[in-house]
């Protein structure tokens, strides 16, 4: 059996030169330390990645991207595909377990300050993955188009609307006309399985590969030098895989016990349903433009909320450009408040969402 | 020059309709330049059709619109009538109105049977006795400033219709002498019909004029009420006359369908009228043990079963509604079912409880059908359950066993 | 640690296990997406177009009632021979309408209202036409779709 495998390996590795990449990760190293924990994270936001694209796919096979048949073949998908219904309702719910992983990924490299020199390019090509999430998660939304994700693309877009000089073009590059119509459909449905996919295949290449080219970063609260390491294969693995498998598990039991509804078909004419709200994911931003004034020194209120969002947006990405080097001892560093701020903020919020 | 043109604008009245035909006459230019009261009639003839239609102030008082002096222009040897007396107003109007010779120049579909039609009515027939009380044309459509019947601001359009005959007929000190009800607008308001037409905008529903007409107006005969009623509800109407009601109630003169729906508060029926407790409408007449009473009795089961049976299997279809599953054919099917319920109601007109039987089988067998596929989806739902149990008892091995190989290879 | 035969028997039984367990969690996991792919036997959803009949069961002037998405439709067979369809749906109070062969028209029976064979609302309480929906024949069957 060894033999035979053998022999094959060498044929491959004459073609394909595949053991570099094997001899690499068997050299992979992960650093034991009181923070370890959050090294999971990472994989398993792509882990849950793959469960989006994979079942995406399986998806696409009875999926049909215009206003006249989209609701009814989510609803054939969920009533006569056999196992149509888990398929589907893991692909809604995953979707929503995986912003979430990527958001405490986030957190987690911001606060273990992962970014430092030379991981920088790591943490810029993340941001944009979550930024590139968020949009998975818009334009995947508004595919079953059933009433809650027709007008809340609607609401959503009127805001991209509101951005100062490119609002009014963005507002009809991203609905493919003046009013969200099946052209709006059709167009997110290209975003979602052909633009971003692209997109994401390129950025998270660049994003692993970076980290393997510099390793596991240790905080700095840990000696680098003498902090113990596990080896990647097999020890750091099978416990990714524990990971994995519990989070299959966790998406089984919501698929089957928190089926995800299918609504009711989307009407351009009919009102908007009451108290109509975007995913959690944009439920804080979406509250906070609740609260501001309509206007402040003579700016519309909506297009500073907006704009500060992106000011906010922008600062997440050069995060390693603007952090205090190294911590001077004795003086707390403002990142990490800057931090738990900004953590506290987005749970305030939404907490105040879902509760009116 | 620019207050002229400010003045013109204040005083010209902005125009509501198309631009009015120019009416020339001394009545308009003498009466409007006097101020009110005497501008009052000239200032609502913007609105009336008469005016619009090129007629002046002499097509109904007489006289001579050219003449400028007031003996002239105001002179009954010109046929000039001040003030019409009320029993003369009739007359007056069907000079042009009865006319279809006149009329047809104006508008070829106008019926010219009004006045004829009024002389039938106990308005009409009072009025000519000389009864001061009584409506004639000018109570109803204005007097000056008369609109158009399609007119919304009209006071014969559909849905001012009520008020209009209520200002005499809820009138207690007007109507005391002619020994009937005042009660009736406040009652009709309160109506299935009084609801539907002025809340709910259904234009089609019936006010007074629908059953009592406009201008023949006579509340409909005891025998012949089932035959107003019946212009809409027909199905009913149809049962009702080959029922055995339909003899009894003529022999004893009680009217059709108000005798058990009263004829002004018609409220919505409800299955507690039907049957044999105290209060159900049918109790009132038939006794206990009684053929009739036998008949409510199985009617009134009938209905209530289909209607268990409805809700039982609307409960079991939201429940798997609720958690997840798809059922909107049986919902849609049901609906099939509630037809048969709302068919089985009308039929009790019949008052004959084989005519219902085969309607309440039908309902009930597509309802016992439709809660089959409720269950059905429910037992789905178990299995899914199931199906996930063995997954999660798979996939949990497997992670159980991932941690001892993880345990074992930290030794 | 000095593998004794009793550490290696409990390696060699985990291991075994595992790869059992790997077996049955990849059975599990590809079990439902295998059948997920192979085609239900409705093909295609029904809801933006149904089989409203077969052409043996309608005869000229007659009607039939069928389901169209979550509300019923009226499928009818004109004297002369043509197919139309329309939502049953009365505009007036959303009874359920029905074809009356002797009349041959549409009717409602709740408030007698009346449509003619084109949907207009012809007679009674109906204030606006039954929607029309497009009928194409396919062989022996009668499919019906909106508009």
């Amino acid at each position: 059996m060894n033999a035979w495998a053998s022999k094959w390996g060498g044929w491959l590795e004459e073609r394909l030169g595949w053991r570099a990449a094997v001899r690499l990760l068997e050299h992979k190293e992960v650093p034991v330390h009181r923070h370890s924990i959050w090294y999971y994270f990472g994989g398993m936001t792509l882990f849950l990645f793959v469960v989006q694209v994979c079942t995406g796919i399986l998806l696409l096979l009875y999926y049909r991207p215009s206003a006249e048949t989209a609701f009814e073949s989510v609803e054939f998908i969920m009533t006569q595909v056999q196992f149509g219904w888990l398929i589907r309702s893991i692909h809604s719910w995953s979707a929503n377990l995986m912003i979430g992983t990527a958001f405490v990924h986030m957190f987690s490299a911001l606060f273990l300050r992962s970014f430092r020199r030379p991981r920088e390019l790591t943490w810029v090509s993340g941001a944009l993955l979550l930024f590139l999430s968020l949009c998975f998660g818009f334009s995947g939304y508004l595919l079953p188009w059933n009433k809650l994700a027709f007008f809340a693309t609607k609401v959503g877009t009127d805001i991209a609307g509101i951005v100062p000089l490119i609002g009014p073009f963005l507002l009809r590059f991203l609905r493919g006309g003046d009013e969200v119509t099946g052209a709006t459909l059709t167009r997110f449905f290209g975003f979602h399985v052909a633009i971003l996919p692209a997109i994401a295949t390129v950025l998270v290449s660049v994003h692993i590969y970076l980290v393997q080219k510099h390793g596991m970063s240790t905080p700095p609260s840990v000696d680098a030098d003498k902090v113990p390491k596990m080896k990647f294969i097999p020890d750091f693995l099978l416990r990714d895989l524990v990971g994995w498998l519990t989070a299959v598990t966790v998406l089984a039991v919501l698929a089957a016990i928190f089926p995800w509804e299918l609504g009711e078909k989307a009407d351009p004419f009919s009102p908007a349903p009451a108290g109509i709200k975007p995913e959690w994911y944009f439920v804080y931003m979406f509250q906070t433009l609740k609260y501001i004034p309509s206007k402040i020194l003579g700016i519309d209120g909506e297009v500073l909320g907006i704009m500060f969002f992106g000011f906010l947006g922008l600062l997440l990405i050069i995060t390693p450009f603007i952090s205090p080097r190294e911590p001077r001892t004795g003086r707390r560093s403002l990142l990490p408040i800057a931090g738990i701020l900004v953590l506290l903020y987005i749970i305030v919020l939404s907490a105040l969402a879902y509760r009116t | 020059m620019w207050q002229q043109l400010l003045l013109v604008m204040l005083v010209s009245p902005a125009p509501a309709q198309p631009a009015q035909k120019a009416v020339e006459s001394s009545c308009v230019r003498c009466h409007l330049a006097m101020g009110d009261p005497l501008a009052e009639p000239v200032k609502l003839s913007a609105q009336d059709i008469h005016f619009q239609n090129g007629l002046s102030c002499n097509a109904c008082h007489g006289g001579d619109p050219t003449k400028d002096a007031l003996e002239e222009a105001m002179n009954p040897r010109k046929g000039f009538v001040a003030h019409p007396l009320r029993k003369q107003i009739a007359t007056l109007c069907a000079s042009c109105h009865s006319n279809a010779d006149f009329m047809k120049k104006y508008n070829p579909q106008a019926r010219v049977d009004q006045h004829s039609e009024y002389l039938t009515s106990v308005h009409g027939k009072k009025n000519q006795a000389g009864d001061p009380n009584v409506a004639t044309c000018t109570d109803c459509h204005g007097v000056h400033g008369i609109r158009a019947v399609g007119d919304p601001n009209s006071p014969v359009y559909v849905t001012n219709v009520a008020a209009t005959c209520g200002r005499c007929h809820s009138d207690v000190k007007r109507m005391g002498s002619y020994g009937i009800p005042t009660d009736q607008q406040e009652q009709y308001s309160k109506s299935v019909h009084g609801v539907a037409l002025m809340k709910q905008r259904d234009l089609s529903a019936p006010a007074c004029n629908s059953c009592h007409g406009n201008h023949g107006a006579t509340p409909p005969g005891v025998d012949s009420v089932a035959n107003v009623c019946g212009q809409c509800h027909v199905t009913q109407e149809g049962l009702f006359k080959q029922s055995p009601h339909s003899k009894a109630f003529a022999e004893n003169k009680w009217p059709g369908c108000v005798t058990c729906h009263q004829n002004h508060l018609v409220v919505r029926p409800t299955d507690a009228m039907l049957g044999v407790e105290e209060t159900a409408t049918c109790a009132a007449c038939h006794d206990r043990g009684s053929p009739g009473y036998v008949a409510a009795q199985k009617m009134k089961s009938e209905i209530t079963n289909l209607q268990t049976r409805l809700d039982s299997a609307k409960q079991v279809l939201e429940r798997a509604q609720r958690a997840g599953m798809e059922v909107s054919s049986p919902i849609y099917q049901l609906s099939e079912a509630r037809d048969r319920l709302v068919l089985a109601r009308v039929q009790i007109h019949g008052f004959t409880p084989a005519i219902l039987q085969k309607t309440t089988a039908e309902g009930e067998s597509i309802a016992a059908q439709c809660e089959q596929s409720g269950w059905q989806a429910i037992a789905e739902l178990a299995y899914r359950r199931k199906g996930l149990a063995v997954s999660a008892a798979i996939l949990l091995c497997m992670i159980g066993l991932l941690l001892l190989k993880i345990r074992q290879l930290k030794t | 640690m000095i593998p004794t035969e009793q550490t290696t028997t409990r390696r060699n039984v985990l291991n075994y296990l595992l790869g059992t367990a790997a077996l049955a969690t990849l059975a599990a996991i590809f079990y439902p997406i295998i059948k997920f792919m192979i085609p239900p036997r409705v093909v295609e959803s029904s809801a933006s177009s149904v089989v409203a009949a077969k052409v043996s069961e309608l005869k000229p002037n007659s009607g039939k009632i069928f389901r169209f998405g979550s509300k019923p439709g009226i499928l009818i067979q004109t004297p002369a021979g043509e197919y139309r369809a329309f939502s049953a749906v009365c505009t007036h109070l959303d009874c359920t309408v029905q074809y009356r062969p002797d009349e041959k028209l549409i009717w409602c029976a709740c408030h007698n209202g009346r449509y003619d064979l084109t949907g207009k609302n012809i007679s009674g309480p109906p204030p606006r036409p039954l929607e029309a929906f497009t009928v194409n024949v396919r062989g022996d069957e009668i499919l019906v779709s909106r508009g």
